[in-house]
Parts: C-alpha cells; sequence; structure tokens
C-alpha cells in the first residue's frame, strides 16, 4: 500500500511540475490546468463507480446500519483527531475526543453508536494539514489529487506522507479485511456525501470553481475552528451600488486579481506568487484565537 | 373616535418601528425557529414538494435577504461594469439560482439542534455576523453564519456562510471568469441557461 501511496503522490508531483506552465486566472491556483484535467477524471471515476455504489449502498442498507456504519469508522478516527488537538495545542478539546473514544468503543460497542455525543462531547474536525495551517504553515497552490480530489499543497502532503499513520485501518494485519474496510469506509462516505453532490451539481454555473472555491474556504475556516479572520478584500463592487456602502472590516491591501487578458510578464507572475500565498498567521491572530474561547496563551507557547 | 384612530396608528407604528428595530441576532433566531416549526410539522415539505418549500421560502426568508447587495459583492470590481438593466437582470437570476437550489436544503432537515451563538458586536454597528451552530449527533457541529447590513427596512442578510464557505465567496471566482471570456451578456445568458435546465429538471421529476 506504501507503494499505491507512492505512486498517487508522485502523480501529484508529476502534476505540479506539469501544471506550472498553467497560470490561471485565480492566484490560489497557478495549476489550473492539471488542476482541472485531474478534477474531470475524478469526477468520471465517481460517476461511473463511485457514485453508483454509493447509491446501491444507501438503497440497500437500512438508515440504522448506515449510521452504524459511518460510527463505527468515525470512532476510529476520534484517537488522531485528539492527537491533532493537542499537537495544536487545544488541550480540552482533545481530551474530549480521547474521552468520546474511549466511551463510544466500551458503552457505543466498538463504536457503533455514538454514546458519546448524546453526553455532551462533540465530534471535532482535525487533521495534520490543520495542525500545520495552525502552525503558521501556509496552504500553497490548490491541489486536485488523484480520486482522493481537492487538495492544497500543504493539505495533500499531510494526508499522504502523516495522516495515513494515524489511521487505525492502515494497522490492520490481514491484508483483504484492511482492504475491505478501506473500501467500505470509502463508499460508505460518499453515499454520505450523496445529498452535498447534488445540490453541488445543481448550485454550480462552474463545478470545478465552485469546488476549489468551497475547498479553499472550508479549509481555511477549519485552521481557525471556524472564527477565520476576515479574508483579504476583492476589489469591491461600487460603493454606490450597495445601499450601505459601509465599509466591511478588513484589514490588508487589496489583492487583484491576475489580469487575464495582458499577457502575464515574468514580474506580474512573480508579484502574484508573492502575494498569492498569504501568510497564514494574521496580524490579529491573538485576537482571534481569544475570541475563540482563550486558548490564547497555549497558542502563543505553541508558536514561539 | 380620532383618539381610537390615533391609538391605531400609534400601535401600528410601533410595531413598524419594532420590526425594524429588531436586533440583528433577535431577527435570525426568529426566522430559523419559525421556519423550522413548519418544516418539521410539514410532511409534503418533508417529501420535498417544491412548490410547498418555495413558498415558505418566499413568504418568511426572503423578505430578509438584500440581493442587490448579494449579487454586486459575488460580481466585485465587475459589477460597475454592468449597466442599470444588466444589474436588474442579474440579480432577478442569481436570486433564483440561489433560491431554488439552496431552499430544496430545506428538506433535508432532520431534527437537528440549532444553537445561537451570542452577537458580538459594538453598539453603533451598521454590520454584523449573526453566527449559528448546527449540531448533528455523531458528525462535528456545521455553522451558518449570517452577514448582515442595518438599511431604512431593518437588517438584512447579504451572504451566507455555511461550515465557512461564503455563498457570495463561491460565486464570485465563476462570475469573474466568465465575465473576462464574455462580458456580462455572456454572464447572463450562463445564467439564464442555468435555471431554465433547474425548471427544465424540476419539471421533469414531478411529472
Amino acid at each position: 500500500m506504501r507503494r499505491v501511496m507512492g505512486l498517487v503522490l508522485l502523480c501529484a508531483l508529476g502534476g505540479l511540475a506539469g501544471g506550472c506552465a498553467t497560470v490561471g486566472g485565480n492566484p490560489n491556483d497557478p495549476l489550473e490546468g492539471y488542476n482541472r484535467a485531474m478534477f474531470s477524471f475524478n469526477d468520471s471515476v465517481d460517476k461511473a463507480f463511485v457514485k453508483p455504489v454509493a447509491k446501491g449502498y444507501k438503497k440497500v442498507m437500512p438508515e440504522f446500519a448506515r449510521t452504524g456504519v459511518t460510527n463505527f469508522f468515525s470512532n476510529l478516527g476520534d484517537v488522531w483527531i485528539g492527537i491533532n488537538d493537542i499537537l495544536q495545542g487545544k488541550i480540552g478539546p482533545g481530551v474530549s475526543d480521547f474521552g468520546r473514544f474511549a466511551i463510544n468503543t466500551t458503552v457505543g460497542i466498538v463504536g457503533l453508536f455514538d454514546v458519546a455525543s448524546k453526553a455532551g462531547l462533540q465530534k471535532h474536525n482535525e487533521d495534520f494539514g490543520q495542525t500545520l495551517g495552525r502552525w503558521g504553515v501556509g496552504s500553497g497552490p490548490y491541489v486536485v489529487l488523484p480520486l482522493l480530489g481537492p487538495s492544497d499543497v500543504r493539505d495533500g502532503f499531510s494526508l499522504l506522507a502523516v495522516d495515513w499513520h494515524g489511521d487505525p485501518l492502515w494497522y490492520v494485519n490481514n491484508i483483504p479485511t484492511r482492504n475491505e474496510l478501506v473500501a467500505t469506509r470509502f463508499v460508505d462516505q460518499r453515499a454520505n456525501l450523496l445529498d452535498a453532490s447534488r445540490l453541488m451539481e445543481e448550485a454550480a454555473l462552474d463545478p470545478y470553481a465552485y469546488v476549489r472555491s468551497a475547498y479553499l474556504q472550508h479549509r481555511r475556516s477549519l485552521v481557525y475552528d471556524g472564527n477565520p479572520p476576515p479574508p483579504k478584500p476583492d476589489p469591491g463592487p461600487d460603493s454606490k451600488s450597495g445601499p450601505s456602502g459601509a465599509p466591511t472590516a478588513q484589514a490588508g491591501p487589496a489583492l487583484a486579481p491576475a489580469p487575464r487578458n495582458t499577457p502575464q510578464g515574468g514580474a506580474t507572475v512573480a508579484a502574484v506568487r508573492q502575494q498569492s500565498y498569504e501568510p497564514i498567521v494574521p496580524r490579529n491572530y491573538a485576537a482571534v484565537i481569544e475570541h475563540s474561547g482563550g486558548v490564547s496563551e497555549n497558542l502563543q507557547g505553541a508558536r514561539r | 373616535m380620532i383618539k381610537l384612530i390615533s391609538l391605531l396608528c400609534l400601535s401600528l407604528f410601533a410595531t413598524a418601528v419594532c420590526a425594524q428595530e429588531m436586533a440583528p441576532d433577535v431577527m435570525i433566531k426568529k426566522i430559523t425557529n419559525e421556519v423550522i416549526g413548519i418544516v418539521k410539522q410539514d410532511k409534503d415539505i418533508k417529501a420535498g414538494d417544491r412548490a410547498k418549500i418555495n413558498a415558505l421560502v418566499d413568504a418568511k426568508v426572503l423578505p430578509h435577504f438584500n440581493f442587490d447587495r448579494m449579487t454586486a459583492l459575488a460580481m466585485g470590481r465587475n459589477w460597475r461594469k454592468a449597466d442599470a438593466e444588466q444589474k436588474k437582470v442579474l440579480v432577478r437570476e442569481f436570486r433564483t439560482l440561489l433560491v431554488n437550489t439552496y431552499s430544496g436544503a430545506l428538506a433535508a432537515y432532520k431534527n437537528e439542534v440549532i444553537e445561537f451563538m451570542p452577537l458580538h458586536a459594538a453598539a453603533g454597528a451598521t454590520d454584523v455576523t449573526v453566527r449559528t451552530q448546527v449540531k448533528r449527533p455523531g458528525a462535528e457541529s456545521i455553522g451558518i453564519d449570517y452577514s448582515m447590513e442595518k438599511t431604512p427596512d431593518g437588517w438584512k442578510v447579504y451572504d451566507v456562510a455555511v461550515a465557512g464557505v461564503s455563498l457570495v465567496t463561491n460565486y464570485r471566482d465563476t462570475f469573474n471568469s466568465e465575465i473576462n471570456r464574455s462580458g456580462v451578456d455572456g454572464l447572463i445568458k450562463v445564467l439564464e441557461r442555468k435555471n431554465r435546465s433547474l425548471d427544465s429538471q424540476a419539471g421533469g421529476k414531478s411529472k
């Protein structure tokens, strides 16, 4: 399996190199050419195999059984989530995640029932990509991974190089059993996303751009646990257009999207590059963290 | 008699003022609870009856949205390139797209608990973010944040962010590249085509 992972990584890196030539309009997506190709490849694999299987799975399995499957895999994930919480200095949530695992594994019968949620221990969403983000590592350009879908350089690296070490399924010794478990989890996760993907198909004018924007925003929000600092302001609409025209409280210089119609001079590209990879730790970081629940000391410590 | 009428006027005036002065977080809470209350009891809506869902959204939700501002924000700097007539069409089509695609999500409501976060805003603020959390058993909660601005008609929502994903921002890239490719009219055509295809899909399904 390591070899497969390596291969996937290689593909992604090859794509990186190949895609470098194309500079699209979005400063966060210099690899747009490669990414779009991989996106449509993934999409056709999904349409041909994964989605039909997920639909069948949803049809055949009664809802309580599917919930059990989701809970089972979700429970296995809680340990790694807890470790990442601790790595980010979020001791309380980390302890809560270990508590979830302990309760659900025992009282919840190997995780089939999520008793811990009912007891008030909320599920969290953490992974190593978020930990790196919290530590101040920028996301880097957007990358669509083969089969695994939307990602960026930081999160893709974390997923392929680190996160799977924290995934209990990869430690199952019996290879066929392990593969079955991984496949089941994959199908279960896809089945849970059927509604969301239908909404996406309906709402998006350009599914690629829609997913890219959603992914980048969502990951940014996760790194800040739902309280990201305001994004860089878009060169806004004419202030006369909105009834209020009130400037939203946003800091930082306006980032002009790369000019598309003009040929990209080397200097322009360099300027865009420089601007596009914003430092993930903004000036008001401490205030944001404080706002989100008083763990600033821990984090300040961690940053030093 | 005159006294009575003036009293009536006064009370009408008072309610009107009340509606305007209602704090943004109170307003979101009221609307959310009202809509969920209806969805919970209505079997047709739960079964995905689009006509009923749209009627509910039209009556309870849309009056509190500012689609002019939403469209302007999604257009970004390109908003200035559109003339008055184009702006009108853009707002109409964007509104149709958002309403048709997102109101269907109401049918997916399954007794999730919605928590309303305390509002952090300065006393005289005219632009605030109201945060809510959708608690789901067995999964991490999802934040739904409403960006709101104060207008003469009371507080209006101009953006909604679900799990940190802003509705307006999500369309900005597409709008931008569409306009670069084929101008404002090109974007209008794309929006119209999308809405028509959604219409015919919905029509096909109900038949």
